[in-house]
């Protein structure tokens, strides 16, 4: 079996590698690029631990096929965090504990960065209803909605 | 199994209709990439429709909306023509799954997975929306949605043809309508029930024209013939709405699964049928 050629951006660097075309996008992350910070929880699209950004929309990787990178612009959770300093929702994670075993954490914080990028003011239940498709089993999901909304309102200047 | 990710309509086609084995395409990927993991599906070739030309626009046209194959549901629910004009439509493609699934699951998609749960389904059913049919031989025909699944997993589509749009007709004036499914919870489940109800108002608010369609009570979406008969000529009036209700209940064929009952089913098939009737007439209301 032949293997593709993807070419594509991932956190804004050119990035190149071969894939067999039954390869999903987070394989290909984690295995082809070594970018294991996307996990595989359910691998059918249920649990959120794989959510990254694809052309700008937030998706689980799981759910791509690798080859359908080729061309396209990918964000994972390596690149949330600036230069020596964290996203302020890595920050406020870290601050109220919003995490225990830390397997859903990257996929919270993609999808919730996401969200305030849409939705600067969102109320609880908006949190909520967003962030349904990310599964937490250790938290019970309150330090984690409550980091989201007080970032929110931290980036308001509130 | 191979990939491809044609640039023309007409490659794509081709490809199919060549492929010796099985073949499937590729939009949105939610539900083809679970069935290719899972085993259910083992394709020799999967066409990308997504570098396809027009395949992710929503373009006016004859006064309704053309939605193309590989529109993801994030993009639908922010288009405010659409929204406007089938708001029923609209809350049925976002109850499909979380935000990550709707940044790729497509309404087209929906249609030809084939789901008897399917929830944009009754929704473009009761909108009386048309399917485009592309054909390998360089041939369209535009199909009503509800030609497309003929049973669970099923469609009435020959070897090498793709649906490549939908088309949302221009809504008359004075008309809305709604779609209500249960989950026994709040987000990110299957249908137990769908209903899909769109209605036309007359001047004097009395309803003109009604369609009702159910989904997941069938082994595939039901048009209730007696359900729109109920109300039409009526002001949706507590004894037209029960006459809903009854014969939402008495269409239902649904199964015992572990999502509901057969009883069960039938009642909330009426329960929702009877809501979104009256959730339509607001919206008409509203808008005339």
């Amino acid at each position: 079996m032949s293997l593709q050629h993807v070419t594509t951006t991932v956190n804004g660097d050119a990035a190149e590698f071969l894939c067999d075309a039954t390869e999903t996008l987070l394989d290909a992350l984690r295995d082809r690029l070594g970018l294991t910070g996307s996990k595989e929880g359910c691998a059918s699209g249920d649990c959120g631990a794989c959510s990254v950004m694809l052309e700008g929309r937030l998706v689980c990787a799981c759910l791509v096929l690798a080859a359908e990178a080729d061309g396209r612009e990918v964000e994972t959770i390596e690149g949330m965090a600036g230069t020596g300093e964290l996203h302020p929702l890595q920050t406020k994670f870290l601050e109220l504990g919003a995490l225990q075993c830390g397997v859903c954490t990257p996929g919270f914080l993609v999808a919730a960065k996401a969200l305030l990028e849409e939705h600067p003011d969102p109320d609880e239940t908006e949190v909520r209803y967003w962030l349904a498709g990310n599964l937490c089993r250790c938290t019970g999901y309150d330090k984690i909605i409550r980091a989201v909304l007080e970032t929110a309102a931290d980036l308001r200047g509130q | 199994m191979r990939y491809e990710a044609p640039r023309t309509l007409a490659d794509a086609t081709g490809m199919l209709a060549s492929c010796p084995g099985a073949a499937r395409v590729l939009a949105g990927g939610t539900d083809l990439l679970v069935a290719l993991r899972s085993g259910l599906v083992e394709p020799e070739l999967v066409v990308d429709i997504k570098r396809i030309p027009g395949m992710e626009d929503i373009v006016a046209e004859d006064g309704g909306w053309r939605v193309g194959a590989a529109v993801p549901g994030a993009v639908l629910s922010r288009h405010d023509g659409v929204r406007r004009q089938w708001p029923g439509v609209v809350e049925a493609v976002e109850l499909i799954g979380s935000t990550q699934i709707q940044g790729r699951a497509t309404m087209v998609g929906n249609l030809c997975n084939a789901s008897p749960a399917a929830d944009s389904v009754p929704a473009m059913m009761a909108a009386g929306a048309l399917a485009r049919v592309a054909g390998p031989d360089g041939r369209e025909r535009d199909v009503p949605v509800g030609d497309v699944a003929t049973g669970p997993g099923i469609t009435s589509l020959a070897t090498g043809e793709v649906v490549t749009s939908v088309f949302l007709p221009e809504a008359p004036a004075r008309s809305a309508d709604a779609y209500l499914r249960l989950i026994p919870r709040t987000e990110m489940d299957i249908a137990v029930v769908g209903a899909a109800v769109s209605l036309t108002l007359d001047e004097g608010g009395r309803c003109a024209a009604a369609k009702v369609v159910l989904g997941a009570v069938g082994p595939r979406a039901l048009v209730v013939e007696d359900g729109a008969a109920a109300i039409v000529g009526t002001s949706l009036d507590d004894e037209a709405v029960a006459a809903l209700e009854a014969a939402a209940s008495a269409a239902a064929q649904p199964i015992d699964d572990k999502r509901g009952t057969v009883s069960y089913r039938r009642k909330v098939a009426g329960v929702l049928a009877r809501r979104a009737a009256r959730i339509a007439a607001t919206r008409a209301g509203e808008r005339s």
